[in-house]
């Protein structure tokens, strides 16, 4: 029904996106849940709501516009030694941090932009793979200013909002990261069901079609990743605050890779493929490392083939499949 | 989700059960390490290490019984060494932190240490300054200038006036450089020369060849363990510098078991500083070599001393206080701790609470067809060179 609707008048179609549904309520009123079930389990969410926001970052450029990267850390580790540096150097209020992140890996975002826009698939690949390594070295050779091997030593985060400070439970830090999650969350789906998100899809079924019915590819993909560089920058922020620590592993190819395994578990193109990716992977890692610290990537490995193997186009994309057969029969 | 909820709601439960038997004459132990990934085999031996003395010891501690709940950092993960660290404080209610096999993890993890006032014994994480992230921190391994300066002020009083230093250009390498050209130019001699070599290099001739064209006495090499010291003998040979001629100093990763086993005959001559190997000369030493080997079918090396000190310090520290197990009483406890390890007399400074111990110079030789480590030199109770130069 509104599908059909929606395909006659393509206003309405995109209003009918927007709305709320029950399930995305009830997903976001589970995510406080931890607080109250798994307390001691606080520290480990807020990393999982820092995944999730950097999945979803890269979700905005692999699953909308199709714009393939094996860098993204690239921006998550820019964000991360930027909040780190600021916070070291003397400032260490948390928004404003997470702004000047923001701004720091938008900036280096916009500017990579030129060159991403020209190439597609695995050009990209090789390109985004480079600069992420290229970035990694530069920061292993620049040890006055970012600690080199080490890490960056000497951040401290001031209290959120001047009073709550970051305990070693991991209340703040979950409550902190999660509300900075979902106001993040809330404008990408806003951007996503805007004619503009409408035209990300277009580009990524076709991109020398788009142009011919007015939709410029190469400016909206400029536009898209600078968005996401900022977005990754704030997950890399917040890590860096709320763990008072940043390292090369932080901008390192395992992160790029790794989270594009998170998004692609999950169902890349599907908002919430990346959080339930990132909740999935991070939760089984955090068990089977607990029973089995030496061979734990063993079952991780099973867990990745198996969804692969069934599922396809994620869990999201599998349970979605399931949703439309059962509306049918 | 929902389903995922259950079983999250399960995994909880079961580990509530798992984790309430905390009884009274108990304490725990929070061990962190890169059980998994490249540095896997280092967390082998050191886990091997801990599980030795506990063996040796029947399972007890300062006449308590322990336990002990390993944590997998997967590597390089400070904010995931430091989640752990947090989780094994609040959650698993830990009296004690251990491990480190990697500095940023302990550099990470020192912050939880010092913030829950829990005493952490670092293992191995070898730079300088990671003792004074937190007042209750010892370390029971080594510290890099510890070797490496001492090393550097040996060579010169050893008769050597010109040395050209080779280091790969990476934290411990730079760290190696600084230390030994300090050392080794405090005592007179002249560094006439240095390069810092990529960390993924495959083949050293050309810059062993620029050695050589500056005719050094004595080249110090700072190169990480694995492959690359093979690869370093190799061109050694084909540029036709001879160790036994001019001198090739080291860290002790350049001469340990498995780095003579892919040189051969070519690293005969090399001079390392160190401050254990299996080799070592003492009863005490032969009797944990001969140990380690009928458990874990392998010879113990210098991650596995600092393991199997570390938990020696634990015992120490829990029979001086008493069975307290709190940050202060253990670290007060820790400190002027001494004994005596298979590597030789240690003890914890009391003032830095980093390791004094005996740092050897060896010589590879060949003893009964075996290429070996053979002491030619010991320089008894040396003290962390960077912590005493800050406190002038």
């Amino acid at each position: 029904m509104a599908l059909t609707e929606g395909t006659a008048n393509p206003r309405l179609y995109l209003q009918a996106q927007t709305r709320w549904r029950p399930i995305e309520i009830a997903f976001w009123l589970a995510t406080l849940l931890p607080y109250a079930l798994f307390p001691d389990y606080l520290s480990l969410a807020s990393q999982i709501a820092i995944a999730g926001l950097f999945a979803l970052s890269l979700d905005l450029i692999l699953g909308y516009a199709g714009i393939v990267s094996l860098g993204h850390a690239a921006f998550f580790g820019i964000g991360a030694y930027t909040a780190g540096l600021v916070s070291k150097y003397g400032w260490g209020e948390p928004l404003t941090g997470l702004a000047i992140a923001a701004v720091a890996a938008g900036l280096i975002g916009y500017a990579t932009s030129f060159v991403i826009c020209r190439f597609r698939h695995l050009a990209l690949i090789m390109l985004t793979l480079g600069f992420g390594l290229l970035l990694e070295e530069l920061a292993n050779s620049a040890g006055w200013l970012t600690g080199g091997v080490d890490g960056l030593q000497g951040i401290h985060t001031w209290k959120l909002f001047g009073y709550l400070p970051f305990d070693l439970y991991g209340r703040t830090a979950y409550a902190y990261a999660l509300a900075v999650l979902f106001v993040l969350f809330v404008f990408a789906r806003r951007l996503i069901h805007s004619p503009f998100g409408l035209s990300l899809r277009g580009i990524r079924e076709n991109f020398v079609r788009m142009p011919a019915i007015g939709a410029p590819s190469r400016a909206h993909i400029r536009t898209i990743y600078t968005i996401a560089a900022a977005m990754a920058g704030i997950a890399g922020a917040l890590l860096a605050q709320t763990t008072e620590t940043v390292s090369l592993e932080s901008l390192g190819f395992e992160r790029s890779a790794e989270v594009v395994v998170m998004l692609v578990l999950g169902g890349a193109g599907r908002l919430y493929g990346g959080l339930v990716g990132v909740i999935v992977y991070m939760v089984a890692r955090d068990q089977f490392s607990g029973i089995e610290p030496q061979y734990w990537y063993f079952w991780i490995g099973v867990l990745l083939v198996g969804v692969v193997t069934f599922l396809p186009n994620g869990i999201l994309g599998g349970a979605a499949k399931l949703m439309s057969r059962r509306s049918r029969s | 989700m929902k389903r995922l909820l259950l079983a999250g709601v399960c995994a909880f439960a079961a580990s509530l059960l798992a984790t309430s038997s905390h009884a009274q004459g108990t304490v725990k132990i929070g061990v962190i390490l890169p059980y998994s990934g490249q540095f896997a085999d280092a967390a082998t031996q050191m886990d091997d290490g801990i599980k030795l003395y506990l063996k040796q010891h029947g399972n007890k501690l300062g006449g308590k019984n322990v336990e002990l709940i390993r944590k997998d950092t997967g590597g390089i993960a400070p904010p995931v060494a430091k989640r752990l660290a947090q989780e094994l404080v609040t959650r698993d209610n830990v009296d004690i932190l251990a491990g480190f096999a990697l500095t940023p993890n302990a550099l990470a993890a020192a912050d939880v240490s010092a913030e829950a006032k829990k005493f952490m014994v670092d293992m191995n994480a070898a730079t300088a300054i990671v003792t004074t992230k937190s007042p209750y921190m010892a370390r029971t391994s080594l510290t890099v200038p510890q070797l490496i300066q001492t090393l550097g002020t040996w060579a010169e009083k050893h008769g050597l006036n010109k040395a050209y230093t080779m280091v790969t250009d990476y934290g411990p390498g730079i760290d190696a450089e600084g230390a030994f050209q300090k050392g080794f130019k405090e005592a007179g001699g002249d560094i006439v020369g240095s390069v810092r070599m990529a960390v993924q290099n495959p083949d050293f001739t050309a810059y062993v060849q620029r050695a050589k064209d500056l005719n050094p006495q004595g080249i110090f090499v700072m190169i990480p363990g694995g492959a690359q010291p093979g690869a370093f003998g190799k061109a050694l040979a084909e540029v036709g510098i001879n160790p036994k001629k001019t001198e090739v100093m080291g860290q002790l990763e350049i001469a340990d078991e498995h780095a003579l086993a892919s040189m051969g005959d070519i690293a005969l001559g090399i001079i390392t500083a160190g401050h254990y190997d299996y080799n070592h000369h003492s009863k005490l030493n032969e009797e944990f070599v001969k140990a380690y080997n009928e458990d874990f079918k392998r010879n113990p090396d210098f991650f596995s001393i600092g393991a199997y000190d570390g938990m020696h310090l634990i015992d120490i520290a829990l029979q001086k206080s008493g069975g307290k197990t709190d940050g202060e009483s253990l670290i007060a406890a820790a400190k002027g701790a001494s004994w005596e390890s298979p590597r030789g007399p240690i003890s914890i400074d009391p003032e830095t609470r980093d390791i004094i111990q005996t740092v050897y110079i060896r010589k590879v030789e060949k003893v009964g067809g075996k290429l070996v480590n053979v002491e030619i030199a010991s320089i008894p109770n040396v003290k962390d060179p960077v912590k005493a130069a800050m406190k002038k």
